[in-house]
C-alpha cells in the first residue's frame, strides 16, 4: 500500500470536520466497489440473489442435513414401507468409511507406516528448509535430492533383504500415488526443462535441434497419448522377458512431458535477461557452465517462477489423466466407489472430498511461489 | 483420441505378429512367483469392484480367485494380484503378459477370439441389454416403445445394438446421448427421456441409483447377447484349460449341489456319487490332466463356493443389485439356463 502523504494543515485548520460516515470506512467500502453506479448495483443486487438461491441449500446439504457417522448406507439413505427413497444430505460417512482407501489405495493396511514414515521423513526436512535462521539447510538440500529418494524408495516398494515386505507398484494408489506422480514429475522436470532450455539456446547446431526436435516432440502430442504409449504401447516394443514397471513407465513419460513445456518457461527467462548480464559475465572470465550457473540461471530463474509454478500446477493436475491407463490415483479410487453396490450413489461427497484436497494442494504451490518470490524480490533490492 | 486410435490400430497389428511367437508356460510361472496375475474392471457393480477396504470383490474377481486356489490349494484364493484394467487397454496388457487372466466382463465374439488373438474360457455371466422405463408409462414390452426417448451411452455397441433393434421392428426413437453411465443414470431419473439401455447387470445397478428404485422396472426383452468370461492368451493351452475347467467345477459344483460350506463333509463321505468322488479328486485324476494336485476342484469351491453361491453373494437377489437367478439365463441347464458344464472326467 501506497503511503499517505503527510499534509501539514495551517494552525486551526485541523480540526476539520471528519469526512460522513458513509464514504469511509466499510460502508464507504460497499458504496465505491458495490454501487458506485447503476448497473454496478444492478450487478450487485443480481449476485447477492445468486448466492442467496445456491449457499442456503448447498449449506443445509453439506453441513446441517449431512451424515458424518454411522454404520453403513443405511443413515444417509434409506426406504419408507412404500419403498420410496429417503436421502440425507450429504453422506460424508462415505468418505470416512472409505478415508484409508482414497489416501492409501490398495497398499496393504499393515504396510500403510511406510508411507507415513517417508511422508514425516519428508516433511520434517522440507520444514527445516523453512526455518529462517537454520544454516545447515545445504545439508537439507543433499539430503533431500541424494538421499531421500532411495530411502523412500525403500521404504515404498520395499525390500527383502532389508527385512521389508516386498509391495508391488499396482497396489499403490490414492492420493499417496497423485502425490507421488506429481512429486516427482515437478522434482525431475524442472532440471530436464533447465538443460533442454540451454540446450536450445546452445551454438551447438546439433545440440540445438536435438533439443528443438524433443520439445516439440513432447509439446505437439497429448498427454494422454503419451500415457496410453507408456502403459500400453511400450511393452510390445522391447523384447519378451523384459519388465518394465508399469509405474515407471508413466512416471517417465509425465516427466518427459512436463520438461518440455518447463524448457520453454525457462527459455523465456534466459531471453528476458539482457545481453549484457552474458558479455558481462564473459567479460569477467567465466566459462559457460560458470556463467550459467552463477549468473545467468540464477536471474533468469526468478524471472520465471510464476511460470515454472504455472507448470507445476498444471502437471500436478495432469497427474489425473492416469486413470486412463488404470493407475488408480486419487480421483480414479473415488470413482470406482460408484460401483461398490454397498455404497454406490454417493459420488458427489466422493468429488467434493476430491476437489478439496486437489484445492488444497494446489493453493498452497501458490501461496508458497508468491512467499519465495517476494523473498528473492527482496533479495534483489537489498 | 484420433491418435490413440491410430495406436490402437498399430497395438493390434504388432499383437499379431508378436503372439505368435510367445512360448510361455503361464502355470510354471504362475508358481515360481506364488499368486496369479489377474485383470479385472476400474469398478463394476457385482462383477468387479474395490470395497471400502481396498480388496476386489465380486464375481469376475471370484474367478480368479477360484483358480488361484485351484493351483495353490488351502488359503489360495488370496494368492491374487488384481490389475485394473479400462476396457481399451485390457486385450494388449493381457497379451503383453502384464496378467495372466483377463476377468473383465469381456464379451465373447469371433473378432475377439480370432483376430486378436485371445482364448475365451467359457461364461461366468450372461448379459444381455435390456430397457428400463417407468412403470407408469404403462409398457411392458419393448415392443411398445416406439417413439419413445431413448437415454445411451454413445459410442458403444449399446448405441448400435438400440438402432438395429428399432429399426428392425420397424419403430422409431429418439436418442438421448450421453458420455457417461452416470449422466444417463442422471439424465433419465430427471426424466430426460423414457427409457434407459444399457446391459441389463448395468441397469439393475442403475435402477438403485435412482430416486425411487421401485418405480422403474427392466423390460423382459434381451436384444443383445453378452456372454462374459474369462480371457487367456492364446497359444498357452495348459493355462487355458485350467482356467476352463476351473470355472466348469464350480458350475459343476452348483448343480451337484455341493457348497462351499459343506465340500468338507462332502470329500470325506464315502457314499458319495462316483461323479462327485471325480471331482473332489478322490476318485480319478483331472488333477494330473491339469497339472495341478489332486484337489484342486476340492481348493477352489471350498475357498469360493460353487456357482451359484458366488452369484447370490455378488448379483443375487439379497445384494442391492437383485438379479434373479431363476428364469434367467444364468441358471442352470436343469433349471431352464444356459450353464451347462461338460463332464470333468
Amino acid at each position: 500500500m501506497a503511503q499517505q502523504p503527510t499534509v501539514t494543515l495551517p494552525p486551526g485548520r485541523d480540526n476539520l470536520k471528519k469526512p460522513p460516515v458513509v464514504s469511509i470506512g466499510f460502508l464507504g467500502w460497499i458504496r465505491t466497489n458495490l454501487f458506485s453506479t447503476w448497473y454496478n448495483t444492478l450487478f450487485t443486487l443480481l449476485g447477492v440473489y445468486i448466492l442467496y438461491l445456491v449457499f442456503p441449500p448447498l449449506f443445509q446439504w453439506a453441513i446441517l442435513d449431512a451424515v458424518w457417522s454411522g454404520e453403513d448406507r443405511t443413515v444417509c439413505e434409506w426406504y419408507d414401507e412404500d419403498k420410496v427413497k429417503y436421502r440425507a444430505g450429504a453422506c460424508w460417512l462415505m468418505v470416512k468409511v472409505y478415508f484409508n482407501f482414497f489416501t492409501y489405495g490398495f497398499y496393504p493396511d499393515e504396510l500403510q507406516w511406510r508411507i507415513n514414515l517417508a511422508f514425516i521423513i519428508l516433511a520434517i526436512s522440507f520444514s527445516l528448509m523453512f526455518i529462517p535462521n537454520f544454516k545447515k539447510k545445504h545439508y537439507v538440500g543433499i539430503f533431500l535430492f541424494v538421499f531421500y529418494p532411495f530411502i523412500a524408495f525403500f521404504l515404498l516398494s520395499g525390500n527383502e533383504s532389508l527385512g521389508l515386505e516386498y509391495v508391488s507398484t499396482h497396489k499403490w494408489g490414492g492420493l499417496f500415488l497423485t502425490f507421488l506422480l506429481g512429486s516427482i514429475g515437478i522434482v525431475f522436470a524442472l532440471p530436464l526443462g533447465i538443460i533442454l532450455a540451454l540446450g536450445r539456446r546452445s551454438k551447438l547446431p546439433v545440440v540445438r535441434l536435438l533439443s528443438v526436435i524433443f520439445i516439440e516432440f513432447w509439446r505437439g502430442i497429448p498427454l494422454i497419448t503419451v500415457l496410453f504409449f507408456a502403459a500400453v504401447m511400450f511393452p510390445l516394443f522391447v523384447p519378451q522377458g523384459v519388465e518394465i514397471d508399469n509405474l515407471l513407465r508413466c512416471i517417465v513419460g509425465l516427466t518427459l512431458f512436463g520438461g518440455a513445456y518447463m524448457a520453454e518457461v525457462v527459455r523465456g527467462g534466459l531471453q528476458a535477461l539482457p545481453k549484457g548480464q552474458y558479455e558481462a559475465a564473459q567479460a569477467v572470465g567465466l566459462g559457460y557452465w560458470k556463467m550459467m550457473a552463477l549468473i545467468i540461471m540464477p536471474q533468469a530463474l526468478r524471472i520465471v517462477i510464476p511460470g515454472i509454478v504455472n507448470t507445476f500446477i498444471g502437471l500436478f493436475k495432469d497427474t489425473t489423466l492416469v486413470f486412463i491407463i488404470s493407475l488408480m490415483d486419487l480421483l480414479l479410487t473415488v470413482f470406482t466407489t460408484n460401483s461398490n453396490p454397498d455404497w454406490m450413489g454417493f459420488p458427489f461427497e466422493g468429488y467434493i472430498y476430491a476437489a478439496l484436497v486437489y484445492f488444497i494442494i494446489c493453493f498452497s504451490l501458490s501461496r508458497y511461489s508468491l512467499r519465495v518470490e517476494n523473498k528473492l524480490m527482496v533479495a534483489k533490492q537489498g | 483420441m484420433k491418435i490413440s486410435n491410430v495406436l490402437k490400430l498399430f497395438a493390434s497389428t504388432l499383437i499379431l505378429s508378436l503372439s505368435s511367437s510367445v512360448i510361455a508356460d503361464t502355470l510354471s510361472d504362475t508358481q515360481a512367483r506364488g499368486h496369479v496375475r489377474c485383470g479385472v474392471s476400474q469398478g463394476l457393480p457385482g462383477f468387479s469392484n474395490p470395497d471400502e477396504n481396498g480388496n476386489w470383490t465380486g464375481i469376475d474377481v471370484d474367478v480368479c480367485r477360484a483358480v488361484a486356489a485351484a493351483i495353490f490349494g488351502k488359503g489360495g484364493d488370496e494368492k491374487v494380484e488384481y490389475f485394473p484394467t479400462s476396457a481399451k487397454e485390457r486385450f494388449t496388457k493381457l497379451t503383453a503378459g502384464e496378467y495372466d487372466i483377463l476377468s473383465r466382463n469381456t464379451t465373447w465374439t469371433l473378432s475377439r477370439d480370432a483376430k486378436i488373438g485371445l482364448t475365451f474360457n467359457g461364461v461366468n455371466f450372461y448379459d444381455g441389454q435390456g430397457f428400463m422405463v417407468r412403470k407408469d408409462l404403462g409398457v411392458t414390452s419393448a415392443l411398445e416403445l416406439d417413439g419413445a426417448s431413448v437415454c445411451v451411452n454413445t459410442g458403444t455397441t449399446t448405441e448400435l445394438n438400440l438402432a438395429d433393434y428399432f429399426r428392425a421392428n420397424g419403430m422409431s426413437y429418439e436418442p438421448v446421448v450421453f458420455e457417461k453411465a452416470d449422466e444417463v443414470v442422471a439424465a433419465y431419473d430427471a426424466g430426460r427421456c423414457d427409457v434407459h439401455t444399457t446391459d441389463k447387470s448395468g441397469l439393475a445397478a442403475q435402477r438403485t441409483k435412482t430416486a425411487q428404485p421401485d418405480a422403474h422396472m427392466v423390460l423382459p426383452e434381451t436384444i443383445s447377447k453378452e456372454p462374459l468370461g474369462p480371457v487367456t492368451r492364446e497359444g498357452d493351452e495348459p493355462w487355458s484349460d485350467i482356467v476352463f475347467w476351473v470355472l466348469q467345477a464350480l458350475i459343476t459344483a452348483d448343480e451337484l449341489g455341493i457348497s462351499g460350506s459343506d465340500v468338507k463333509n462332502i470329500v470325506g463321505d464315502t457314499s458319495q456319487t462316483p461323479e462327485v468322488k471325480r471331482i473332489l479328486g478322490v476318485e480319478g485324476e483331472t488333477g494330473a490332466h491339469l497339472g495341478l494336485p489332486k484337489d484342486w476342484a476340492y481348493w477352489a469351491i471350498f475357498e469360493v463356493g460353487n456357482y451359484g453361491e458366488m452369484y447370490e453373494r455378488h448379483v443375487g437377489m439379497n445384494t442391492p443389485l437383485e438379479l434373479a437367478r431363476d428364469g434367467s439365463p444364468n441358471a442352470g441347464w436343469k433349471n431352464g439356463g444356459l450353464l451347462y458344464a461338460p463332464p470333468i472326467r
